[in-house]
């Protein structure tokens, strides 16, 4: 284009505020855009009425009550891990070590339910069981923070390193406490006595994770918004100079942030190993370590929002399951529309940020 | 507020959750398995741990659908389910379906499966690869396997026969003759397997020599790479494995050296190297275990399929195989059957310079590695014996095979 013009044909402006149902209403377009573009593809590349395909993802997420139970199951992890993660992210904190705080949380409640079943009262062993996961999920935080604190070493790195450990750690332990020799698996723990699983709520087996998650999620928007740590975590992050002018400690604040944040999710270790698997795998966590991250950055780090984007992937997840059943669909292809609805979602978030103008008062020039 | 509302809201979504799961649980579970026009009337469901994908899975996959197909019933297939809680899950899933049979395929579903079987106790639940059925006590749990040793024998004989020509035509002398193995893990069924795979070989050509390397994982194409590279670079002269990917047949056709296979033929990616292949065929204890379960009948605690049912299978044979192979193998095929060979027979092999003739093996699952059962029987290791259990449990280490590591 040649260009003598001074005003662009399309130029953007970071926007202010933007009232609420505005915001929504995008992110509605966007999902609404991602639908049709599935559609589409799905039409084109397997000849499946897409419809078919939606309602088989929404059965897949609530076709029975246990599904809807399991569902929100998952989803309750899910959302626990991330707010885990969202404490050290509103310190700008970058904590992608998540999996592995898991892995250790998961390990300390399987070695007290190896090392101790049916030797100790069973209340006794839970408790035992809640501090050495809190406790080894909080060291796993504590190891990079301390690093980040006193030699100021990149946390990103740091705790992804640190998943590796883990992983390795626990893959340790299988070996050593698999049943039968040689198998490489742990099995069920205590599949008779029961000893150190964690009771059920009501009767239910899925209750437990959904009760803790709410507490959880009151917790964090409390701690973040209402508290004085709150507050320090937010000025740490938007400026550690600050804190320093205003007599923050910024590296008491920095590990005691990652304590916490490991500690929350040495906390999903304990449910998975002691509430719902009853066996400890160095893939227990499943990469939810990970995509807590694109579900607390989706929430732009509050605790409310998360709850929908947590819901989001947990859904399409367990839809792209039931689609590999019904149609016999690869899981990959779930996967897909995953994918296309994410890119969707999070490309959005720039018309929610800036508005674009398009030049309109100009006559048509030659190309 | 916010807080307040988001705790209101959670407890009235767990109350009319937990509502709903009262109401119903009793509407559920409706169906019988009462054959009304001959045809069974049966829904059968199968719990993968991979899909069609990994050639483990596939190969259940395949054996499942010939079986509804040839039973005339819907079978309901769940894939990529972990061996983790969600194996119980697709179990219950399952069941909610109205499904009268219930299969997985993975050794970590066991445990799983066995929580589904004790809860529901009118479905009928079938594992493969597992340990447990015997020692359970479940009327509705059963394992199964197969005598995939014979299986592997028979690839010895051929990896034998192969040895025999290169040593005749003065490729390698009588003591080059050694055979790499690449396993997954220190495992029964994997030593089992090495085991009997060794001793058809050296059946038919007694100077040879193993060494094995092992994993730590039953599907990782680098590392199984890696270790059949490892082999050859020590001297292999003939590699098989015990693990599901291409990892080290792709390497032996790189270096040119013979391969046997597991669970399907490799000859389309390795032509040139590819001696022969044996895998278990799960159609004929779909078949039998499904017609038995929707007519009521006891389905056997441990099912061993053998090569007269049809469950072990080899019938494939690379271009490049030594003259004679087929006839030889063959040949074996009809003493195993007719009970003249028994693979491991004590007179073959020594344990620590000596010949067994007591064992005890680990036949019973706890968390002690003790030796629970006699298993020599009859001037044999009775590998996967009636009245013991299914999957094999020969764990000895024999003289002329090398573990490089056992970290695994």
């Amino acid at each position: 284009m040649d260009n003598k013009a001074k005003e662009p044909l399309i130029h953007l402006t970071k926007r202010g505020q933007i009232p609420l149902y505005k915001a929504i209403l995008i992110r509605i377009i966007a999902i609404v855009i991602a639908l049709i573009v599935c559609a589409v593809i799905t039409g084109l590349t397997t000849g499946i009425n897409p419809l078919e395909v939606y309602s088989s993802i929404i059965s897949g997420a609530f076709g029975s009550v246990r599904k809807t139970w399991i569902t929100f199951q998952d989803l309750s992890i899910l959302l626990i891990i991330s707010l885990a993660l969202t404490i050290a992210f509103r310190m700008r904190f970058w904590n992608i070590g998540g999996e592995g705080q898991v892995l250790m949380g998961g390990l300390g409640a399987a070695a007290c339910m190896i090392c101790l079943g049916e030797r100790i009262p069973n209340a006794v062993l839970i408790i035992l069981m809640i501090i050495s996961s809190l406790v080894l999920g909080a060291i796993w935080g504590f190891i990079p923070a301390f690093c980040k604190a006193v030699w100021n070493t990149n946390e990103t790195l740091s705790t992804l390193m640190m998943n590796y450990i883990a992983t390795q750690i626990v893959l340790y332990y299988t070996i050593l406490w698999e049943v039968p020799k040689g198998s490489g698996k742990i099995g069920i723990i205590n599949q008779n006595s029961h000893a150190g699983w964690l009771p059920q709520l009501f009767g239910s087996k899925y209750l437990l994770p959904i009760v803790v998650a709410a507490a959880v999620t009151a917790f964090t928007y409390i701690y973040i918004k209402y508290t004085k740590h709150g507050y320090e975590i937010r000025v740490v992050g938007e400026s550690p100079k600050t804190s320093v002018y205003v007599g923050i400690n910024v590296k008491k604040v920095i590990i005691r942030t990652m304590i916490l944040s490991g500690a929350l999710c040495g906390l999903v270790g304990l449910i998975l190993v002691a509430g719902i698997n009853h066996t400890l795998t160095p893939t227990i966590s499943d990469g939810r370590g990970f995509t807590a991250v694109l579900v607390s950055w989706m929430a732009q780090f509050n605790p409310f929002a998360m709850i929908a984007t947590s819901f989001i992937i947990v859904f399409m997840d367990r839809g792209a399951g039931e689609i590999a059943t019904s149609f016999d669909l690869n899981q990959s292809f779930g996967d897909i529309l995953t994918g296309i609805i994410l890119f969707f979602i999070i490309g959005c978030e720039f018309f929610v940020n800036y508005e674009i103008h398009i030049r309109n008062h100009k006559k048509e020039r030659e190309r | 507020m916010k807080k307040l509302l988001s705790l209101l809201i959670a407890t009235a979504m767990t109350i009319s959750l937990c509502a709903c799961g009262g109401a119903a649980s009793g509407a559920a579970d409706t169906s019988d398995a009462a054959g009304s026009d001959g045809k069974l009337n049966i829904k059968a469901g199968f719990i993968c741990l991979h899909d069609e994908n990994s050639t483990y899975d596939l190969n259940f996959i395949t054996g499942a659908k010939a079986a509804c197909e040839k039973l005339g019933i819907e079978g309901v297939f769940k894939t990529n389910i972990p061996e983790g809680q969600e194996c119980y899950d697709a179990a219950c899933e399952l069941a909610d379906q109205g499904c009268g049979y219930i299969f997985a395929d993975s050794f970590g579903h066991e445990d799983y499966m066995i929580e589904a079987a004790k809860e529901y106790p009118d479905i009928q639940f079938c594992h493969a690869t597992g340990t447990k059925a015997h020692t359970e006590n479940l009327a509705n749990f059963h394992n199964a396997f197969a005598s995939i040793y014979e299986g592997r024998y028979l690839s010895g004989i051929a990896a034998g026969m192969k040895l025999n020509e290169m040593i005749a035509d003065g490729k390698i002398t009588e003591d080059q003759a050694k055979i790499g193995y690449v396993g997954a893990f220190t495992y029964a069924e994997v030593i089992s397997g090495y085991t009997s795979y060794f001793l058809g070989a050296r059946s038919v050509c007694p100077s040879a020599t193993m060494e094995v390397t092992f994993t730590g994982s039953w599907y990782d194409e680098t590392a199984e790479k890696e270790g059949a590279n490892n082999l050859i670079n020590d001297g292999c002269v003939l590699i098989s494995q015990h693990a599901d990917s291409m990892g080290s047949p792709t390497a032996c056709e790189n270096a040119g050296v013979f391969n046997s296979s597991y669970n399907g033929p490799t000859d389309n990616a390795c032509p040139e190297t590819y001696i022969s292949y044996c895998k278990i065929d799960w159609e004929p204890y779909f078949e039998d275990s499904i017609t038995k379960a929707a007519n009521g009948e006891a389905i056997p605690t441990d099912y061993v399929g053998t090569l007269e049912t049809g469950s072990v299978v080899i019938d494939h044979f690379g271009k490049n195989i030594a003259e004679g192979t087929e006839e030889a193998v063959e040949a074996a095929r009809a003493d195993i059957i007719a009970g003249k060979i028994h693979v491991f027979d004590t007179k073959t092999f020594t344990v620590d310079g000596a010949e067994l003739t007591s064992y005890m093996a680990d036949v019973d699952t706890d968390a002690n590695y003790e030796g629970d059962h006699e298993v020599i029987v009859d001037g044999y290791f009775n590998e996967s014996g009636d009245g013991l259990r299914s999957a094999p449990y020969f764990d000895l280490q024999i003289d002329g095979i090398t573990l490089l590591d056992t970290a695994f």
